[in-house]
């Protein structure tokens, strides 16, 4: 009869209950659906930054990120090679590249780049190059005089597929080389910062511009568990010779990803706070007015012999049974709001500049995890019930003397 | 035999800025089955006498022993079971809980009490037969008349066989005739349930239903008068 009688109470005026109940599921909506997006745009953020040639691991000569030219390149990749195959799971995906800077130039115009050389099999398995061909053909592996230009720098140098571009670099022996190379593909990435900047040639195609026979700048990972990048990264440290080699996870190579990470974590937790104190306010004030309406039923169940503890069940019990209503209205709408978001996503074409500096696409896809869905509606819950304790209290304290008086 | 014993109780409370003597070294002593009222004015102490035996105010002197318990030496939770289980209260109006029903309302206070549900129903519908609500158990308080109501109160009140049954103005919102029929219903549960009935009133009409009247004014008994 307890919770019946707490069910029949918050229905005295379904006016009031209806306003706390209305402020708890905006409150859950927002911070659902607020959370589903944010999260969809973190993954965004980590795709483009990881598929950007990152990966989740890579490794290099200890000195290559301080000074990332042809100079400081890994001459025993085979040992490397072998240390990877003896540490990492069958399915766990990685590539070697060349990455030197070098210039690119056509009658019209010239340019900056960063040359890649690629094993084009591998790569389209880790990279975004694999699957963002859109006109002409990937590289064939034994292809030594094709290049793969992004669509920006395509449309910048006013050139067209089959037709050549010189590209200049610098030897490990200071020597200054250039070599013509056919455009065999255009590709197209998330940010066109991303196709101005790299270009895609074959490992001995690289080889050969550089009169090199071995060494490689980089092997990059991509391992299948998100959770385990930590826990292989640290694995591979401790086989690698330090005194070559250094291995480095995508924080570690994307510092400011891992920071604006952290600044978007930190404006969810404000979001957060400031929808649950002015939902917290709603439920207090709302709840005050509720005990201060029934003093004398209060004074009368205290006279009857209600003992104080009994009084703030009851009242818990009614906040209890209204923050329930508006956590499964507020989750069920919240859902509801990602599931429609799903199909065509969150498009950010106003802002593409601003999002494409925080690397992030114009269409973001919200993403909700049952995880998500458990850490809302428990906060929700209880820090509901904490604020309610107040107005609890209020009612316990509640004399039959004093409220006779009423 | 006592079922209250008072002695020099005195109270007084703050109303503003001025100080109250409700009483003023009260002594009262009530057998067991009295049918009496504490009658007087608006003010003469009457209400806080009947709170002070109730146990839901405390004296600021004196001594009260209910029922073989000494209220000085009780805590409050400990006043909390002895109004549960030993006395009834009924109150001038707010008696019931509006969202319960008649037949809920009166199994509220054994539920407090942790009687077995099966045990609840039934004795809640026995005294509410008793009381004259046969088949109107499933009604709301909005849906009784004020003497139903007040029936109702009073069936929450002796459901337990309490001690005593504390009554403070108990017909003051009602018409004469429903008054009566509900002093008659009260006579009736003091004679066969041999429980003790303490009214506070200024009610003629509760006075002469009353076997015994006390006089209160200013705080102190002016007269006490025990009808042959």
């Amino acid at each position: 009869m307890y919770f019946e009688l707490a069910w029949r109470n918050i229905w005295r005026n379904p006016r009031r209950t209806l306003v706390i109940i209305t402020a708890v599921v905006i409150g859950v909506w927002s911070m659902i659906f607020l959370g589903a997006f944010y999260r969809g745009m973190l993954n965004n953020m980590l795709e483009n930054g990881k598929s950007v040639l990152i990966g989740d691991i890579q490794i290099h000569h200890k000195n290559y990120r301080e000074d990332p030219s042809i100079d400081k390149s890994m001459e025993q990749a085979e040992i490397v090679r072998d240390l990877l195959k003896a540490n990492l799971s069958q399915d766990t995906l990685w590539t070697e590249r060349i990455k030197v800077s070098a210039y690119v130039n056509n009658a019209r115009h010239s340019s900056g780049v960063t040359l890649v050389g690629i094993d084009p099999e591998k790569e389209r398995m880790i990279s975004f190059i694999g699957t963002s061909i859109v006109k002409g053909n990937y590289l064939s592996p034994d292809d030594t005089k094709g290049v793969l230009v992004g669509k920006a720098l395509l449309e910048k140098f006013d050139t067209e597929i089959g037709k050549k571009l010189i590209l200049m670099t610098r030897t490990k022996h200071g020597k200054i080389v250039s070599k013509a190379f056919r455009i065999r593909g255009v590709f197209k990435a998330q940010m066109e910062s991303t196709e101005k900047t790299y270009l895609f040639i074959t490992m001995q195609g690289a080889r050969n511009l550089l009169n090199m026979e071995k060494g490689i700048s980089e092997i990059s990972i991509l391992i299948p568990d998100e959770e385990n990048v930590n826990i292989v990264a640290e694995r591979l440290k401790k086989k690698l010779d330090v005194e070559l080699y250094s291995a480095e996870t995508w924080k570690d190579l994307l510092p400011m990803l891992e920071a604006y990470v952290r600044i978007f974590d930190g404006f969810m937790y404000i979001w957060y706070v400031v929808v649950f104190i002015a939902m917290g306010f709603g439920i207090v004030n709302t709840s005050l007015m509720a005990i201060f309406e029934r003093v004398r039923e209060f004074g009368l169940l205290r006279a009857l012999g209600m003992k104080p503890w009994r009084v703030i069940a009851s009242v818990l019990t009614e906040s209890i049974f209204t923050l329930s209503v508006g956590i499964i209205a507020g989750n069920c709408l919240g859902m509801i709001s990602v599931f429609l978001m799903k199909g065509n996503g969150i498009n950010l074409a106003l802002f593409s500049k601003g999002a494409e500096y925080f690397g992030m696409s114009r269409i973001i896809y919200p993403v909700l995890t049952l995880n998500d869905v458990i850490s809302v509606s428990s906060v929700i819950f209880f820090l509901g019930v904490i604020v309610s304790l107040y107005p609890a209290i209020r009612a316990a304290q509640i004399t039959p003397v004093e409220a006779m008086r009423e | 035999m006592n079922i209250v014993k008072a002695q020099n109780i005195k109270k007084s409370y703050t109303q503003g800025k001025m100080q109250v003597y409700a009483l003023r070294g009260m002594s009262l002593s009530v057998d067991q089955q009295e049918f009496m009222a504490l009658a007087g004015p608006s003010g003469s102490g009457k209400t806080t006498m009947l709170n002070i035996i109730g146990g839901i105010d405390i004296p600021d002197s004196g001594t009260i022993v209910v029922d073989n318990n000494d209220y000085s030496n009780m805590k409050q939770s400990q006043l909390a079971d002895l109004r549960l289980k030993k006395i009834g209260f009924v109150f001038q109006a707010y008696n019931l809980i509006p969202v319960l029903s008649a037949q809920e309302n009166v199994e509220y206070i054994m539920l407090l009490q942790g009687v077995a549900v099966s045990e609840r129903k039934q004795k809640a519908i026995a005294i509410l037969d008793e009381v004259g609500l046969e088949g109107k158990y499933n009604r709301r308080p909005s849906e009784l008349s004020g003497g139903q109501q007040q029936r109702v109160a009073v069936a929450r009140a002796i459901v337990s066989n309490p001690a005593i049954v504390l009554a403070d103005e108990p017909t003051a919102n009602l018409d004469s005739k429903t008054g009566e029929s509900l002093l008659d219903m009260m006579k009736k549960m003091n004679q066969e349930k041999k429980v003790t009935f303490i009214f506070s009133t200024h009610d003629n009409m509760v006075m002469d239903y009353a076997k015994r009247i006390v006089k209160l004014k200013d705080g102190q008994i002016e007269d006490d008068i025990i009808k042959g």
